[in-house]
């Protein structure tokens, strides 16, 4: 595998994934990206401000806790938490924002945009522009705007113009739609800062090598904590870039396996989902790249749902669709009731808010644990951390805030 | 001959230049398409470009948009565009159909089954959008294996190398896209166009159509000058979205009347 394991090709695509399907106007800016990318990412000076960054204003390396009373509570394998959720802005979102909006500063640009979901990825654009001096437009899903109203309010302290998206599903594969509009009609002032590792090539490389941090950072720590790797990773996977982020230094770890978890809603049998890969959902273009997509037997994009803003997608990363056909990650879904109830125990067990996107990966490591042995260790990536959430927990448990 | 290559060859020896309108399948309803696309021709139409509805029309400003929105509440699928267009050719034998839009439709459907269906229903060429060059291996070898054209895309952004790619690919006509941004836009650079087409000519011998961003007879004339042929989209979608089931017959056919006697000015 060590040998065998090199994607994407050089055409950006993850075997029969992936790819570069936009419209003509934009392939000479995704090139152009690709070349720019390219240049900077083995530069030192690049790599060092990069580190620099990372560690003086995201607080980074992010630690690696043992749940010892969740874990003790459930009597099997041992549950550690990548504490994702403590870097600036609460998710792993800000490690890519860095790396694309240093990209965007040598680059020459001084706009940039972002779609969001569940608000982090706008939050994590909305504090580089702030932090390097850009002009920042966001687009998300009115559905999204309602549902994460915290997160529109800080990207608007933090100077960014955020755009209600009123087309489709409303959510984020339209707040994707408008941006790509924004970014055609803005191609040579405007960055656009993609937030998850899928779209066109160079997208899926390049904020999968900016998440990397999170593995390579555990993959030091697990070691110094427990004397060896964990037997699992699992992570959450709407477009699957904090999954990617750890799972990717783990590929060639043969000992480990890797579980990503998708939103199954109300479960996939009910066909409202965001689980293209544990539905076996067939093969698609959209957003530039041909993944696992959920859509209908004429290929037209179905709506999605989760109870989680940032899993309710009906695409994925195009490295996860390779992953899963090479059988070298597994892919399964959590439904919402599911994750609340692993939001709840995280909340009371280990006084720690999880995002609901990532109390998806923790759920699923709370079904496996009790049927494992006690020195079984799973590594669970809390990606981002619960306050967005704050309103839609407290609706579902019929409070009014 | 193809039917595109003839309707290009006969305006050529007329002097004329393309009028190519484009509407969205099952707007404003899927009875009225194929009336709507016979009142084109009449109007004055050379190629029709047929739109296929897809939820995420990226490329596409809001008026395309809600057409599609329309068309796809109405049930429209790519299976019922090609139904639409073999009960227009029982009409019309000699009006060159392309089909514009989206690759996943056709992904769904498999290129080779949606090619051969295209030669049976009399489909002359396919835009898809969101496919250029670099994607279109599998697309270019069934539609040709079915003689039907791959249309592609040209942009201001294009460069000279990609000018030659696509020069090698494509078939009937070549799009230029008038300006950066979606269908319907409204900054329209007529000297940015009149500077790129000398650039295009010295790679492509296809004639060059026109399109993005052009709304009434003056633009569509003055665009008109400066190429082989106008494409209409918006504006006439825009026609149907105003109109009621009873007069977007008459309305769309007035509409293209008044293009087609400004772009006989060129």
């Amino acid at each position: 595998m060590a040998l065998t394991y090199n994607y994407p090709d050089s055409t950006g695509h993850f075997g029969i994934f992936g790819g570069t399907y936009m419209a003509e106007t934009l392939i000479p800016a995704v090139a152009e990206l690709s070349r720019q990318y390219l240049r900077y990412r083995d530069d030192p000076e690049f790599k060092a401000e990069f580190a620099y960054e990372l560690k003086h204003y995201v607080g980074r390396p992010s630690p690696v806790y043992h749940a010892r009373r969740l874990s003790d509570d459930l009597g099997g394998a041992q549950i550690y938490l990548k504490r994702e959720d403590l870097n600036h802005t609460g998710a792993h979102k800000i490690n890519n924002a860095i790396g694309q909006a240093l990209l965007a500063k040598r680059m020459g640009k001084k706009r940039v945009i972002a779609e969001t979901g569940a608000g982090m990825h706008g939050v994590a654009t909305a504090t580089v522009a702030a932090r390097f001096g850009m002009e920042c437009v966001v687009y998300m899903g009115a559905e999204d705007i309602q549902r994460q109203a915290a997160n529109v309010f800080r990207m608007k302290l933090l100077g960014a113009t955020v755009v209600p998206v009123e087309s489709g599903s409303k959510t984020l594969k339209d707040a994707c739609n408008e941006a790509i509009r924004d970014w055609v009609t803005n191609v040579e002032s405007t960055f656009y800062i993609f937030g998850t590792a899928a779209g066109p090539h160079p997208y899926p490389m390049m904020v999968r090598d900016f998440q990397c941090v999170i593995g390579n950072e555990a993959k030091l720590q697990m070691p110094e904590m427990i004397g060896r790797q964990p037997d699992a990773v699992i992570a959450c996977v709407g477009g699957g870039s904090n999954a990617i982020g750890l799972f990717y230094p783990y590929i060639e770890e043969k000992n480990v396996q890797i579980i990503g978890v998708e939103a199954g809603g109300h479960g996939i049998a009910s066909g409202k989902h965001a689980a293209p890969l544990t539905a076996n959902a067939k093969v698609g273009v959209l957003h530039g790249n041909k993944v696992y997509l959920i859509q209908d037997e004429n290929g037209q994009i179905i709506e999605t749902h989760s109870i989680s803003a940032g899993l309710d997608y009906p695409g994925v990363g195009p490295e996860h669709c390779l992953l899963k056909d090479m059988g070298r990650a597994q892919y399964v879904a959590i439904n919402d009731d599911e994750a609340l109830a692993a939001f709840d125990a995280l909340c009371r067990f280990e006084g720690i808010i999880p995002a609901l996107e990532s109390s998806h990966a923790l759920a699923h490591a709370m079904k496996i644990a009790p049927t494992m042995s006690k020195d079984k260790v799973l590594l669970v990536n809390l990606s981002g951390r619960g306050d967005k959430d704050m309103n839609t927990v407290a609706k579902l448990k019929g409070i009014t805030l | 001959m193809s039917r595109i290559q003839v309707t290009f060859a006969k305006l050529k020896q007329q002097r004329r230049k393309a009028l190519i309108p484009f509407i969205t399948a099952g707007d404003p309803s899927q009875q009225l398409t194929v009336p709507l696309l016979h009142a084109l021709v009449e109007a004055g139409a050379d190629v029709l470009e047929l739109g296929v509805p897809f939820s995420d029309p990226m490329a596409d400003g809001p008026t395309i948009q809600r057409a599609s929105e329309r068309a796809l509440k109405h049930g429209m699928s790519l299976r019922g565009v090609l139904e639409m267009v073999a009960e227009f050719r029982k009409q019309d034998a000699t009006t060159p159909v392309v089909l514009m839009g989206y690759g996943n439709p056709i992904e769904a459907m498999g290129w080779e089954t949606f090619a051969r269906r295209c030669a049976e229903v009399g489909v002359d060429g396919v835009l898809t959008v969101d496919f250029p060059p670099e994607e279109s291996h599998d697309a270019f070898e069934h539609l040709q294996a079915h003689g039907i054209d791959p249309i592609f895309l040209l942009a201001p952004t294009t460069n000279d190398a990609r000018i030659q790619q696509v020069a090698k690919l494509a078939r009937g006509y070549v799009y230029y896209v008038s300006l950066k941004g979606v269908t319907g836009a409204g900054h329209l650079d007529l000297d940015a166009i009149a500077q790129k087409i000398p650039q295009l000519r010295k790679h492509i011998s296809l004639p060059i159509g026109v399109g993005f961003g052009i709304r009434d007879a003056a633009t569509a004339l003055a665009v008109a000058k400066l190429c082989d042929g106008v494409v209409v989209g918006s504006r006439i979608v825009q026609e149907i979205e105003n109109s009621t089931e009873q007069n977007v017959v008459a309305n769309v056919g007035k509409l293209v009347k008044e293009l087609r006697l400004a772009v006989d000015q060129a």
